[in-house]
This record gives structure tokens, C-alpha cells and sequence, in this order.
């Protein structure tokens, strides 16, 4: 293909060549070009087919507002769809394809869908596919589905990498066009801390697209000397490629920096796009303005433009939208586009202005007061038809129309939180309303200061007194002279009487006709009109339909278009990826990775790793020649409590109590006593929450009078030191107690077993008295290790046996555990893991996670006489409730299958031994379950309904979900040593 | 002198260094930690004690102070970190006790912590993409908490522009260290 | 969000945990006659303005403080930051 609609000039590095391909055709472009604008250059019109009717489409736009030319870009996990090709930068290699189009964009077999527009207006879904209801699922949805939709994405991976970070400023400005530039000089010269952020690759907004001047420059000059010396003051940041997409709460901004998307393949390691969230004191908006279309009967036809995209292509990137243009407008700017392109040799067979009294443009014929009705060509356009103001219809030959029908201010980021825009009369357009975002203000365009002028002066004022607010004096500037035309704008929405549709929102296929039947079936509200006709959905989000949309409804409505509303603009601004907002968070970084001071040495055991929160824990450590999980388990748990063993319980949270109301504090946050544990004695604790229900267990090892160490277990660490500092600060100020959790500081192993004391006497020193008498059950103490290394010893038992749990500084934990393995080598030690660790705790019935599940009291629990009822304390008031103290309540009891080889699940419902299985007779229900190697059987610990009494009673633990339905025996939820003599050993 | 052998935060047997053009990321595994909180009402006298060991007034909120061998920063109301040489004070929560007596709860965290400092001309362009802090903002000293590759850090200026140490919690150190070298990557 | 913390000034929302009405502060007496109606009031009973609200932020990410933030529930606007300490205590909460 050739560029045979390529002129001289423009702002496109001539010196690189790129070469890039389009629907399958390749193409030559730019350094500077974008898709939009070399496809032109290379006379494409036909960019997409649209969305409902699969009508073709051409580009409308020359910037991110672009409802038509969507496009996939790239192939394979890069590929992303509905990106548009009008700020697609250009790049050697440049893969798109079109959207909506089978077999091609030139024959697109869905283009049938126009044939039947008729079925297809608005509701179309609600009415037509109402019944059968059962055909919805299957039938009507799927077909829908490839039918309909935008682009689509390739399911592979997407390799890239996103970034996020945080930036702060005294003013962000957003929007580097004249007033973003003045704007920025102001507050970059004062030394304020700056940030000028731009959606675009080249700032400088409409200066690099307009032939006016800026005194003795051309615009895209000024801006580029102004942009210069911006980049060379330190205390500016210029984040062109920069979309601010939401404006947060207490001048919080978000960004999207396009870092990398410009190139094939990010350079390895580096992002692709970064989301910023950036702190501002002051934010300026100088958005700019949109320049909005006219509605009139086939306006969709590739080659009717807006006549601002028209300059731009024209201007900027030196691309002719056609050998032969005319313009269609209401106000004077729409003249400009005629200059301009006489001015690069490129033909205006016309100006149609719907103004009686347009004034007249030279070099061309003006036909005042004139409508279009009507265009043609088959795949672009060929002409369009004027009705002139005398009632005759006259055919115009042109490849495009450029059209105006105003400009609208981009006041999108006002309304993030809530603002309203107010109505301007003389632009026709909303502009910013009072309400705005703290800390915001806006200039320029955006403001409705449309002149060049205005816009320079207002942007270097707006700066100027959003500083002053802040206390930072900012000198005025000297701003070049200026266009400062005067607003000439007749307002006209659309062109009635023609034939066939006019289209509103081109991305969504909404005509006029459309927004007539949602008047007629009473949907005139714009909430409901945006969603009965889709109007102002999907990824432009309206920004060129939605005015039209609504002036349509005012007209049918008869109220003025302020009456009728405006739509709310929500973040972001224009599409963000997922990937985007995600950052480096995905995969195993999702959350950090807590490992346990043994993890490098349960590796070399080759232990298998479970994730609790975001520790890594030993789940069990398998033996050459086992195959199975149960194996290693039933071998860990039979060796320890026939002999000895050792697992890492770094991981129960460790909150270091101290204060001489330490006691008095533990009193207050457990349900049970502590004021009179003695030193030297840890005693096991439940926590309530304030309605009485037990949340988290641990216990509390008293090293001085006024010093305790508390433990949590694993999951609730952060939430009961949260708690404890509420208790501490907002409940009882005055409490001399102080917090500070210290789980990190210490390696601590439970050391279980009948030999756990042999072994320990191995490695703790000898002037430690480790015999049942000189450190008993519950005693706690501070101990020395391996010739001297300090320790801290419990004599506590989660597994029944003689056990003990040994902390040292963690950086010697590694060392710990190596030493342990090796002085248990003559008793066999054994280490076990999470699993081994829950067998035995379901054997000897210790409530877990799964038996304190947030609706269990203490006295389901089995533990209603530790609430003490002498003493306040969390939770005990309402634990006291009729509701929680019923007769029959639920109990903890165990369970074993009548039938000894068949499996109790956990989450069983329970039932009698007869009658119906349903919820109305549920008794309750099993909350764990494990083999117990010793028991040679399934065993299962949960609540029954009055439990307690019912033991020896043969009932049924069912699990519909699987139609499973056992027999059990109820028993004690002790199965092992009920009695506790091991631990006392 | 007892036998175990202690290995670093990233379980090696040496601090780790990671080099870039413009920044170094140097693990410190020698550092003891204790930290102190005052006792209700002796708030006076706990300060007294540590000024008498530290050299220094015990830093106001987002402060620290560096000093030789101790250096200390505030933690959170009436709550402050001491450190100084794990070589020299492996007991450092003894000698901070016996400064503050009953008028402070002090307690061992030279384990609880890992410390990774940053450090070189593009330290900015780095920190900026791992959490909120404002270094051009930072004076010698100042010590800002936040969110760090989802962790609660500290990060302490010693360098304005130039220098700082980060604090995590240990058991994340790997994860700590992934974070930095990534962005590091990403930047340099 | 901003939140400007009384001691290090404004701090980002994200480092903080959101708890609720800073009602939770006033924990009835266990002894009183009524105590479990006024504790049942005061677990499961909220205002829900459309307008100023207290509530309780803690600065988990942070210095661990509890604070009492005044917010608008219409604007999110801030008008007041404060100890919860502090305020338990002018509260009349000792120990």
C-alpha cells in the first residue's frame, strides 16, 4: 500500500520509517504517526465494523474519545483488544486487526444483523428474548454472545509486566495543552513541586494541531520551547503517555503511565505500564474540550469525521482523511478546517453551515443554512446530500466530512466524586459546576475558556492561585499573543427528516430513533435512558454521544437539555487493564511469603509446604519408599507418641504483655482468669468476641508479675492484637499495660513425646532441672541451649503427650532444630508437620479453627465453666444470654464409625439414628475429621445437640452432597488419654 | 560462647548485596533490636533512663536518632526501637532494661526484624514504586511506617535523597528482598 | 483517602483498618442492673448519618494508634482527627 494521501509537514519523524500491518495488509508509516493516522495516510477509511449492526466504520476522532476505530492489537498473550486507533503510537512491527468483522472487514457476514435492524432497537434483549425462559441459557445467550461484544482476547497469559507506584506534588496538571503549559510554567518557575501529566505521546494538546499562532511561533513550537524548558527544571515532572484516570478522595489521583505499549516487546524486566497513585496539595484540570458531532441520517459512513480530527490528521501528523473534503457546522470553527485544508492543497467542494448567516469561507462555497441528509458510498464515503436553505437538495462529492457541532469541555474528572456540571448557555455545553473535587479547580478548555487566549491566561492564573492557596507566591508569567475569538455557535444537535438512521452513539449503534422510542416507552430519564439504548456504554463511555443523546431527549421531552440531566462520569477516564491495577501483585506475589525459621532445613527433608495465611508450614516430611500422604502422617504421629517429635510452631503469633496492669489486662481480654497465675506458669486462655462467642485460643505464660507472654494461634495473630489495642487504648486508657507482638523474634519447636524430655535434656544445659518435679506440667522459664544460647521453655501440649515447646532467637532456629534432630537420633525423632499435628489434636480433642468457627460459644465448646463470672471481661456479659445457655445446646463430643472401615467427613450433618434427614431434625454436625493411627479408625470431633449426654448413642452423620450416610458412635472427644496422665509425665 | 550457628533473615550464612547502576540493596544482619515503651505515669523517668543511654533525647513521633552504639527511632506513642551491634549487644534488651528499670517495658525483637539498606543516587526513582513515602521530603532522621510489598515497614532516612533502611518483618525477609530487587530491575 | 493522623499528620487510608462507630468506645458496665440490654445496644445498635460521623480507624500499618476520625458520610470530608485514647479517657474510660 502506498500513503497517497500523505502530505508535506506535520509533527512525524520522516527520518524512521515504520512499517506495520492492518487486517491482515501491510503498511508504511511514521515515527510519530499513529494507527489512525498512517491508515489514512495510506487512504484506509475502513477501520471496524460495528458493534450491533456490523456497519463499517471509519475514524471519527483523533484521540482517546474514539467510539469506532477499536481495534486487537497484537497476537498471542500480548493480544488486547478495543484499543483505539487513534492513540495506538506506531511502531515498527505494528500488528491490529479489525474487531466484529467474518470473515473480513470488507465482507463482514453479520452485516446481515442491518438488514434486520428493525428486531434489533433498543430493549431488544428484554423483549425478544423474554421466552421461552428455559432458551436464555442455552440458546439465546450463547449466540448473542459471539455476536455481539466487542473484541475478543487470545486466553494465553498476558507476559508482560505492570509496575505501580506512589508520587507526590504541590500541583498535579493535568493536561499539557495552552493552559496545562501556562499552567505549568507558572508553578515550574515558582519551584513548586510539579507534575504535568498527558494522555498523549507529545504534549502540547491542541497546539501541535492547530495552524494558529502563538506570537511569533507556530503553536506545536511554543509548545515545544515551553516543554523544553519544563523538562529542565528539577522540580517538574512531565509524565507524558499519562492518563489521570480517577480523581480520589483528599487529592488522590490515579495514573496511567503507557511506559512501554508504544514498543513490540517491553524490554525484559521492565513494565509495560505503570499505575500511579499520586498525592497532591493543589490539582489543576486543563483537560481541554471535545469537539462533538451532529446527528444527521447515515452519519456513520467511513469519512465523516469531526473537523477538529480532520485538523489534527491534517496538522499534526501531515494525513489527508481524503482528496476531497467538505465541512459541516454550526459554528465558525468548523471554518478553520476549510483554511486548513486549502491551505495543504487538499479540496473543499463545500462549507454546509446550518447558520443562515455564517460568514463566508474563501476558496470554497458556502451553503448556509444548508443540513446534510444524507450520505453515500459503499464502504466510504462518496458524497453527501445538502438540503440548502431554499428546501432543494443538492448532491456534495467528497471522501469525508469534516463536521462541528461545538465542543464540549472535558469536565469528566469534576464529576469523580459526585459534582455536577452546569449549563452554558452560550457554549451549549456543561462546563465544571461549583462542587468539585477538593482541591481541584480547572482552566482552559475544560473551563469553557475556549480561545487560545483564554486559555493561556487562565491556565497561568489558575496555577497562580492554586499555590497561593497552598502558600507557595508564584510570579506571573509573560504569555505569548493569541486567537481569542468570541464563541459563534448556533446549537444544533441533529438534522431531522431524513431517510435513514442517524446515528448517536456510533460505538453502541444508538440512533435517534432509539432515543425516540425510549421517550415513547417512557424511559426519559437519562439513568434509564443510558441503559434501555446503551447509550454512552461500553469503553468511550459516551464521551462523543452522550450530549447528543441527551438533546435528542430534551427536544422530545420539551424541557431544556439542564433539565434533562446529565449522565455521572465515573473513574477511569478511559479503559484501564486489570493487569494495571494489579501491578506486580499477581501470582505468589499476590501477598509475602512468611517462612519459618526451619524452612530451609524442612526443605532438605524434603518436606511438602502448606500455605496458613501467609506462612509457608511443613505439612509433612515423606520417607523414601512412601507413596502415599498417609503414610508419612501415620508414621509422625505413631513415632511421636510412641517416642519423640518435633515441629516448628514459630508460626502461633506472640504478643509480648507487659505493665504492672498486665494481669489485671489478661483478665479483661480472656474469658478466664489470670490475675493468680503464679510466675513460672503458663495457663491455656479463651477469647471471646463481645457477643459471647469464642474467636481465638492461646496461652499465657506469666515470666514476671508484670510480664506475660501471650499466644495466638497462626490465622487470628493480627486480629487479637488489633483487639488488644483497642481493649488497651479505647476501653481502658489508663491500664499501665504495653503490647508488642514478638512471633518473628523466636524459633519455637514443640518438642512431643514420651522422650521428649530425654531429648531435651540433651540440648538444654545441665543446670536446668528439666525433671517433672523441678519444671512440671504448665511450668514456663528461662533457659539456656547449647552451651549458652538463651531460651525460653513451655511445658505445654497440644498433642497430648509429654511435650515442651523451646524458643530461641530465630536466627538460630535453623541450628535448633538441626541439633534436636540429632541429639533425638537415638530415640528416633521424628519431625512432623501440619497434618501429624492435627491428627493429634483431633485425637485428644483440642478445639481448632474448624471448632471455633465464629458461632460457637464456650459453652459448645465444653468449656462453659472457664467463663469466669466473677470478673469482666470481653464477651462474658453477652455470653450469659437466654439464647446461647439452652438446654439442649450443641456440645463437643467425638464420633467413630460403627462400622470400622468407613470415613467420617468433616462438615457432616448429623442426624437420629432414624427417621427423616433434613435440616428441621439436624442435631448437628462434624467440624474435623482425621484417621487416627492409633484408634486404627476414622475419628471425627464436633457439636451434637446436647451432646454431652448422649454419648454411647448411635446416630448419623450424613453428607448429602456426596450421599454419603454413616453410622457413628458418639464418645468423648478424647480419644487419646482422656485422663492426661501422659502430659504429667 | 554456645554452639548454634545463626543464619541471616534470607537464611544464608552471609548478608546478601545486590548491585545495580545507581543503588545497592545490602542486607544487615548485624543488628540487635529492643524495643522500649514507657510505663504509665514514669514517662519522665523512662525517658531519663534512655537519654542516659542513648546520649540523645528519646525521638518525637516520625523521628529517629543515629548515634554510636545506639541508635533509636519511635515506634508509635510512648513506643520506641533500639538498636545497636549484634557483635557487641546481642543482649540488648538487658542493657535497655537496666537503664530504664521499672519505669519501661523493653523487649527483645533482634529477631523479629530484617533490615535491608538502600542506597545510591537513583534511590528515589526506586522507593517511589515501592510505597508512599516521600523521600524528597525526608530530613536525616525521619522514619515513616508504611505499606511496603504489602507489609508494614519502616523506613528510615539516613541519607536524605540518597540513603535509607528498611525494616520488615522477618519472616518476610525473602519476600522483602524480591520486592526490592524487582522494582530495582524495573527502574535501573 | 487522607487521613491526617494527630501525630504524623496526613496519612493514606490503605495503612489503616477500619473498625466503626466510635460509639464502641463507650463499653457498658458489666455490674449494671441492665447490663445485658445496654450491652446488646451497644454491640448491634448504629446511627447511620447522613453526615458527620466518629468512627474508630486504627493505624495497623502505622503506629498502631486507634484514632477517632470525624468524616462526613456525604463528602468524606474530614474535619477531625483525634487520639481514641484521648478520647476514652474525656470519655470517662480509665480502667
Amino acid at each position: 500500500m502506498t500513503e497517497v494521501n500523505r502530505l508535506d509537514g506535520g509533527q512525524i519523524n520522516r527520518a524512521k520509517e515504520v512499517s506495520f500491518t492492518f487486517d491482515g495488509h501491510r503498511y508504511k508509516g511514521y515515527e510519530g504517526d499513529t494507527l489512525a493516522s498512517a491508515l489514512l495516510a495510506n487512504g484506509e477509511r475502513l477501520m471496524g465494523r460495528s458493534f450491533k449492526y456490523h456497519r463499517p466504520r471509519g475514524v471519527l476522532t483523533a484521540g482517546s474519545e474514539e467510539p469506532n476505530a477499536l481495534v486487537e492489537l497484537r497476537k498471542g498473550g500480548r493480544q488486547e483488544p478495543n484499543t483505539r486507533a487513534t492513540v495506538i503510537e506506531l511502531f515498527d512491527g505494528l500488528e491490529a486487526a479489525p474487531q466484529n468483522a467474518w470473515p473480513s472487514l470488507r465482507f463482514d457476514a453479520m452485516a446481515v444483523n442491518d438488514r434486520f435492524s428493525n428486531f434489533l432497537t433498543a430493549g431488544f434483549y428484554y423483549k425478544t428474548f423474554m421466552w421461552p425462559k428455559a432458551f436464555w441459557e442455552k440458546i439465546y445467550e450463547p449466540i448473542i454472545r459471539k455476536a455481539a461484544g466487542l473484541g475478543s482476547i487470545s486466553f494465553e497469559e498476558d507476559p508482560d509486566l505492570y509496575d505501580k507506584g506512589f508520587l507526590h506534588c504541590d500541583l498535579l496538571i493535568i493536561g499539557s495543552g495552552p493552559s496545562g503549559l501556562a499552567a505549568a510554567l507558572t508553578a515550574g518557575r515558582s519551584g513548586a513541586r510539579v507534575i504535568l501529566a498527558d494522555e498523549d505521546f507529545r504534549m502540547g494538546g491542541r497546539l501541535n494541531s492547530e495552524t494558529l499562532a502563538l506570537g511569533d511561533q507556530s503553536g506545536a513550537d511554543w509548545a515545544a520551547a515551553a516543554i523544553a524548558e519544563l523538562a529542565d527544571m528539577p522540580n517538574v515532572r512531565l509524565m507524558s503517555r499519562t492518563t489521570i484516570v480517577g480523581a480520589f478522595d483528599h487529592g488522590t489521583y490515579g495514573a496511567v503511565e503507557r511506559v512501554q505499549d508504544h514498543v513490540a516487546v517491553p524490554q525484559e524486566g521492565k513494565p509495560r505500564q505503570i499505575f500511579w497513585r499520586i498525592y497532591s496539595r493543589r490539582a489543576l484540570l486543563c483537560a481541554g474540550a471535545m469537539e462533538r458531532p451532529i446527528a444527521f441520517a447515515d452519519n456513520d459512513r467511513p469519512g465523516v469525521m469531526l473537523a477538529s480530527a480532520v485538523r489534527s490528521y491534517l496538522n499534526r501528523w501531515a494525513a489527508a482523511p481524503a482528496q476531497e473534503i467538505a465541512i459541516f457546522t454550526n459554528n465558525d470553527d468548523g471554518h478553520r478546517t476549510a483554511a486548513d485544508l486549502i491551505a495543504k492543497g487538499v479540496s473543499v467542494p463545500a462549507v454546509i453551515d446550518v447558520r443562515a448567516d455564517a460568514p463566508s469561507v474563501a476558496g470554497t462555497e458556502l451553503l448556509a443554512g444548508a443540513e446534510v441528509i444524507g450520505t453515500s458510498g459503499r464502504l466510504g464515503l462518496s458524497s453527501v446530500t445538502v438540503r440548502l436553505a431554499n428546501g432543494q437538495t443538492r448532491k456534495v462529492n467528497c471522501g469525508a466530512l469534516a463536521v462541528s457541532g461545538g465542543w464540549n469541555p472535558n469536565v469528566h474528572l469534576t464529576c469523580h466524586q459526585r459534582g455536577r456540571p452546569q449549563w452554558d448557555a452560550d457554549l451549549a455545553a456543561f462546563v465544571p459546576g461549583t462542587d468539585l473535587p477538593v482541591g481541584m479547580s480547572v482552566a482552559g478548555a475544560a473551563m469553557g475558556q475556549l480561545s487560545t487566549a483564554q486559555a493561556l491566561s487562565s491556565g497561568a492564573c489558575g496555577a497562580a492561585t492554586a499555590l497561593e492557596a497552598i502558600g507557595i507566591t508564584a510570579s506571573a508569567i509573560d504569555l505569548p499573543e493569541a486567537e481569542d475569538a468570541p464563541i459563534s455557535l448556533k446549537p444544533f444537535w441533529h438534522v431531522s427528516g431524513g431517510k435513514s438512521r442517524a446515528w448517536v452513539d456510533l460505538q453502541n449503534d444508538v440512533t435517534v430513533k432509539d432515543v425516540k422510542l425510549a421517550h415513547q416507552e417512557n424511559f426519559v430519564s437519562v439513568e434509564h435512558l443510558k441503559r434501555y439504548t446503551t447509550l454512552g456504554m461500553a469503553t468511550d463511555q459516551g464521551k462523543t454521544s452522550n450530549m447528543l443523546g441527551l438533546a435528542v431527549m430534551a427536544e422530545l421531552t420539551g424541557k431544556s437539555i439542564p433539565e434533562t440531566g446529565t449522565t455521572i462520569f465515573r473513574p477511569p477516564y478511559t479503559p484501564v487493564a486489570m493487569g494495571t491495577l494489579a501491578g506486580r501483585a499477581t501470582g505468589k506475589h499476590f501477598h509475602p511469603t512468611r517462612k519459618t525459621p526451619s524452612h530451609r532445613w524442612a526443605e532438605e527433608q524434603g518436606a511438602v509446604f502448606t500455605e496458613v495465611g501467609d506462612w509457608l508450614r511443613a505439612q509433612w516430611f515423606p520417607k523414601a519408599g512412601e507413596t502415599h500422604w498417609r503414610q508419612s502422617v501415620d508414621r509422625e504421629v505413631l513415632q511421636t507418641r510412641n517416642s519423640v517429635g518435633v515441629c516448628d510452631v514459630t508460626t502461633l503469633g506472640k504478643i509480648d504483655v507487659q505493665g504492672k496492669d498486665a494481669a489485671a489486662f489478661l483478665n479483661k481480654m480472656y474469658a478466664n482468669a489470670f490475675a493468680k497465675l503464679p510466675v513460672g506458669k503458663v495457663r491455656y486462655g479463651l477469647m471471646l468476641r463481645e457477643d459471647g462467642i469464642a474467636y481465638d485460643d492461646g496461652t499465657a505464660a506469666r515470666f514476671a508479675e508484670d510480664h506475660f507472654v501471650v499466644t495466638t494461634t497462626t490465622a487470628n495473630a493480627v486480629l487479637v492484637y488489633r483487639n488488644m489495642e483497642f481493649a488497651r487504648q479505647c476501653l481502658f486508657p489508663d491500664m499501665d499495660v504495653q503490647l508488642i507482638s514478638t512471633t518473628e523474634a523466636w524459633a519455637q519447636f514443640a518438642v512431643a513425646g514420651p522422650n521428649a524430655r530425654k531429648l531435651l535434656q540433651k540440648v538444654v544445659d545441665p543446670e536446668f532441672d528439666l525433671s517433672n518435679e523441678g519444671f512440671p506440667f504448665m511450668a514456663c522459664g528461662e533457659v539456656t541451649v547449647a552451651g549458652g544460647c538463651r531460651a525460653r521453655l513451655f511445658r505445654i501440649s497440644f498433642s497430648g503427650e509429654l511435650a515442651y515447646e523451646i524458643a530461641v532467637p530465630t536466627r538460630y532456629g535453623d541450628a535448633l532444630v538441626r541439633r534436636l534432630m540429632e541429639a533425638g537420633e537415638e530415640f528416633g525423632v521424628v519431625p512432623y508437620g501440619t497434618e501429624a499435628l492435627g491428627v493429634m489434636r483431633i485425637e485428644k480433642g483440642h478445639a481448632a479453627g474448624n471448632e471455633l468457627n465464629g458461632t460457637t460459644s464456650a459453652l459448645n465448646l465444653g468449656m462453659g465453666r472457664m467463663v469466669s463470672k466473677k470478673k469482666d471481661c470481653i464477651g462474658n456479659t453477652l455470653s450469659e444470654r437466654e439464647g446461647m445457655n439452652e438446654e439442649d445446646a450443641l456440645k463437643l463430643v467425638g464420633f467413630r464409625p460403627v462400622k470400622s472401615d468407613e470415613t467420617i467427613s468433616a462438615g457432616a450433618h448429623l442426624m437420629n439414628a432414624s427417621g427423616a434427614v433434613n435440616a428441621k431434625v439436624d442435631q448437628g454436625y462434624v467440624t474435623s475429621a482425621a484417621y487416627s493411627p492409633v484408634l486404627e479408625s476414622s475419628i471425627g470431633i464436633g457439636f451434637l445437640k446436647n451432646g454431652d449426654a448422649r454419648k454411647g448413642e448411635i446416630i448419623r452423620a450424613v453428607n448429602p452432597l456426596a450421599g454419603q450416610e454413616i453410622q457413628v458412635e458418639v464418645v468423648s472427644a478424647h480419644f487419646v488419654d482422656p485422663e492426661g496422665e501422659r502430659l504429667r509425665a | 560462647m554456645h554452639s548454634l550457628k545463626s543464619i541471616t533473615a534470607l537464611a544464608a550464612s552471609s548478608a546478601q548485596v545486590d548491585s545495580f547502576d545507581g543503588l545497592t540493596i545490602q542486607e544487615r544482619a548485624d543488628c540487635a533490636f529492643a524495643s522500649l515503651a514507657a510505663r504509665r505515669g514514669e514517662e519522665a523517668q523512662c525517658a531519663a533512663g534512655a537519654q542516659a543511654l542513648l546520649g540523645a533525647e528519646l525521638p518525637a513521633p516520625g523521628k529517629g536518632v543515629l548515634g554510636e552504639p545506639y541508635s533509636c527511632f519511635w515506634m508509635g506513642a510512648d513506643q520506641w526501637m533500639i538498636s545497636a551491634g549484634y557483635a557487641a549487644h546481642e543482649t540488648l534488651d538487658s542493657e535497655v532494661k537496666e537503664a530504664v528499670g521499672a519505669a519501661g517495658s523493653v523487649t527483645e525483637q533482634s529477631d523479629g526484624w530484617c533490615r535491608f539498606d538502600l542506597e545510591g543516587a537513583r534511590l528515589g526513582d526506586v522507593l517511589e514504586r515501592l510505597c508512599n513515602v516521600d523521600l524528597l521530603a525526608m530530613q536525616v532522621g525521619d522514619v515513616s511506617r508504611s505499606r511496603l510489598e504489602h507489609m508494614a515497614c519502616f523506613i528510615w532516612c539516613l541519607e536524605p535523597g540518597q540513603k535509607v533502611a528498611i525494616y520488615a518483618p522477618r519472616s518476610s525477609a525473602g519476600s522483602l528482598h524480591h520486592g526490592l530487587v524487582e522494582a530495582a530491575h524495573s527502574v535501573l | 483517602m487522607m487521613i491526617d493522623h494527630p501525630l504524623l499528620g496526613l496519612r493514606d487510608a490503605q495503612e489503616f483498618t477500619y473498625l466503626g462507630d466510635a460509639s464502641l468506645i463507650d463499653r457498658p458496665d458489666w455490674r449494671s442492673d441492665t447490663a445485658q440490654e445496654e450491652f446488646h445496644d451497644y454491640l448491634y445498635l448504629r446511627d447511620n448519618p447522613a453526615g458527620e460521623h466518629r468512627e474508630l480507624w486504627y493505624h495497623e500499618a502505622g503506629d498502631r494508634s486507634w484514632l477517632v476520625v470525624t468524616r462526613n458520610m456525604l463528602t468524606h470530608e474530614i474535619t477531625q482527627v483525634e487520639l481514641a485514647r484521648d478520647v476514652a479517657r474525656a470519655r470517662g474510660r480509665s480502667k
